[in-house]
């Protein structure tokens, strides 16, 4: 290659990076600025909110939204209820799925297709189809007014088999055979062998449930009506119609509700995003 | 996603073993979505009264909704919002996952921001977007004024309303699709591009004839995931609009979910709820074939 060939090309590349740059920033502001202003509002004083004036910054900061919050609802509560709903739910799916995963990936048994695409076309069915079945069978299992009148229909979830399912068939059969070869039983090889592998798809899996457990709305807006059960988006929507347009109420509140998850999914993201890369969806 | 690897038979104590794997997923599956999945049905050919028991009334509920125009409506929404969500969600996160492989500095910081929104509860986004969109003292119309832009009826304006849910949705949803898309891009080898361009291919090219392509079960995937999270929108509606103004962005699943647990026709909702479904499942099964017809030809 010629020296001015040479220069064109990285004058080229040059420029191709700073578009890709100016590109990627301009993308990121637009969607970190809606939680900038979440967190903005909420810690900004009612006075300001009410002024007519575009102001992209408050001129004092301010707590007293969360201390109205604090004072007027159970949030300690709240808070504690979807925390536990969470996990629990999170754990249900992560020890049924893989169990499910593993049966799919790697036995062979009569029914496997047909049992496979069953699990894969409930994740079709969206809860506003059944909840008025499933509201009725809740409440006549005698569910109605616990916990678990959301945990179990929210575990009770397909999308983890079939992530569990691609990411197992990753494992090598030789490797599977070898144990079972050594006189390990099916529960030996996928607790000594299967387990240890997977644990990039626990990672993804428990993290993905509890997430969507976590912010999960519909259905708990249907399975739980005593405001101490309340889990934290119930709780801001409850909120949300007892305050009206204290939207720096309404923020501070949602933060509460936004912030541990945004936090845990910062943290792990790479573990997230590299388990997801390698569950094979590709 | 083919189910092709699953093996169809095998001993009996394998047998035995997988149905005993199995079982627990299953049992969950049976009794909170398959049986009330069947009674759902039953409970759409009935004529109810509240919460309790319904008189048979054959194919009364379903006649009904032929002529609710409030139904014919909320299924037009529905898939107007499914065809503009998807492809555009597919698009952008095509778009931005393509960007974020590319050679940046601070790559990893990028990629974080883009999909944090999907750690955000649809609640919090759509109390969120009441703020940003609201017409008297919102973000965005402050914004239009200080622009000199004129303003847009972002609440009472049925069009406007519905394009802020597409907004607010895009923003929730583009950070998944980039991660699938990249995670598929991961899986090309920097060596196929350097071939190419060698060859003299050039960016367009190299994206039109050779991304686009290897990145294809992605994009099958995201098209059935897409799909289906939007016909099941309902957190951002159900608090940013409420289905309104004037039922412009009202969808099956508000629609269903107002009729069976505000009005209180469960029997309707069911109804209702079932041709959602219907929809839902000619979707999809249109999507395999063409997919599995595409695959045959290639």
């Amino acid at each position: 290659m010629s020296t001015h060939m040479r220069t064109r090309v990285r004058n080229r590349s040059r420029r191709g990076m700073a578009l890709r740059i100016a590109l990627a920033v301009i993308v990121s502001a637009v969607l970190v600025f809606p939680l900038y202003w979440m967190v903005v509002v909420a810690l900004s004083t009612r006075a300001e909110l009410l002024g007519g004036a575009l102001r992209l910054w408050p001129r004092e900061l301010t707590l007293a939204n969360f201390q109205r919050v604090l004072d007027s609802f159970p949030v300690a509560t709240w808070f504690s209820n979807s925390l536990a709903i969470s996990l629990v739910t999170a754990i249900i799916v992560v020890v049924f799925n893989l169990l499910a995963g593993y049966a799919f990936a790697h036995l062979r048994f009569r029914g496997a297709t047909p049992l496979f695409l069953l699990a894969l076309s409930t994740l079709m069915i969206p809860v506003q189809v059944i909840m008025v079945s499933l509201f009725r069978l809740v409440t006549s299992m005698g569910l109605y007014g616990t916990y678990w009148a959301v945990i179990l229909p929210t575990a009770a979830s397909a999308f983890g088999i079939f992530l569990a399912r691609q990411f197992m068939l990753a494992i090598p059969r030789e490797l599977i055979e070898a144990a079972r070869m050594d006189g390990a039983g099916h529960i030996g090889v996928f607790v000594r062998i299967v387990l240890p592998l997977s644990k990039p798809l626990i990672a993804v899996l428990f993290f993905m449930s509890l997430l969507s457990s976590w912010n999960d709305f519909a259905w708990p807006l249907i399975a739980l009506k005593q405001n101490d059960l309340f889990t934290l988006p119930i709780g801001l929507l409850y909120l949300q119609g007892q305050f009206g347009s204290d939207y720096g109420a309404t923020m501070a509140f949602a933060l509460i509700n936004v912030a541990p998850m945004v936090v845990l999914f910062l943290i792990f993201q790479r573990h997230f995003v590299q388990g997801f890369a390698r569950t094979g969806i590709r | 996603m083919s189910t092709a690897a699953v093996r169809v038979r095998g001993p009996r104590g394998e047998t035995l073993a997988a149905y005993a794997f199995l079982s627990p997923t299953f049992i969950l599956l049976g009794v909170f979505v398959l049986v009330p999945m069947v009674g759902a049905l039953i409970i759409s050919l009935q004529r109810t009264n509240g919460f309790g028991a319904g008189t048979f009334a054959g194919l009364a509920n379903y006649d009904t909704l032929l002529h609710d125009p409030l139904f014919w409506r909320s299924t037009l929404n529905t898939v107007l919002f499914t065809a503009i969500v998807t492809p555009l969600s597919m698009a952008l996160g095509l778009g931005a996952a393509v960007l974020l492989n590319s050679v940046l500095p601070a790559r990893g910081v990028f990629r974080s921001i883009l999909i944090v929104p999907m750690a955000v509860s649809g609640i919090a986004t759509a109390l969120m977007a009441t703020l940003i969109f609201d017409e008297n003292s919102g973000i965005l119309d402050k914004l239009f004024r200080f622009l000199g832009l004129p303003d847009v009826a972002w609440q009472s304006g049925g069009a406007a309303a519905f394009v802020s849910v597409v907004l607010v949705t895009l923003w929730w949803r583009v950070g998944f699709n980039m991660l699938i898309y990249l995670a598929g891009l991961q899986g090309i080898g920097e060596d196929v591009h350097e071939a190419a361009r060698l060859d003299g291919a050039t960016g367009w090219q190299r994206f039109r004839y050779m991304t686009i392509p290897l990145v294809g079960p992605s994009t099958f995937f995201l098209l059935i995931m897409n799909v289906i999270y939007s016909f099941q929108v309902f957190d951002i509606i159900f608090v940013l609009t409420g289905g309104g103004p004037r039922n412009a962005t009202s969808v099956l699943v508000t629609y269903a979910y107002d009729t069976g647990f505000v009005t209180r026709d469960q029997g309707y909702a069911a109804a209702i709820g079932m041709v959602l479904l219907l929809i839902m499942l000619s979707f999809t099964a249109l999507q395999w074939r063409t997919n599995k017809s595409r695959d045959l030809a290639g």
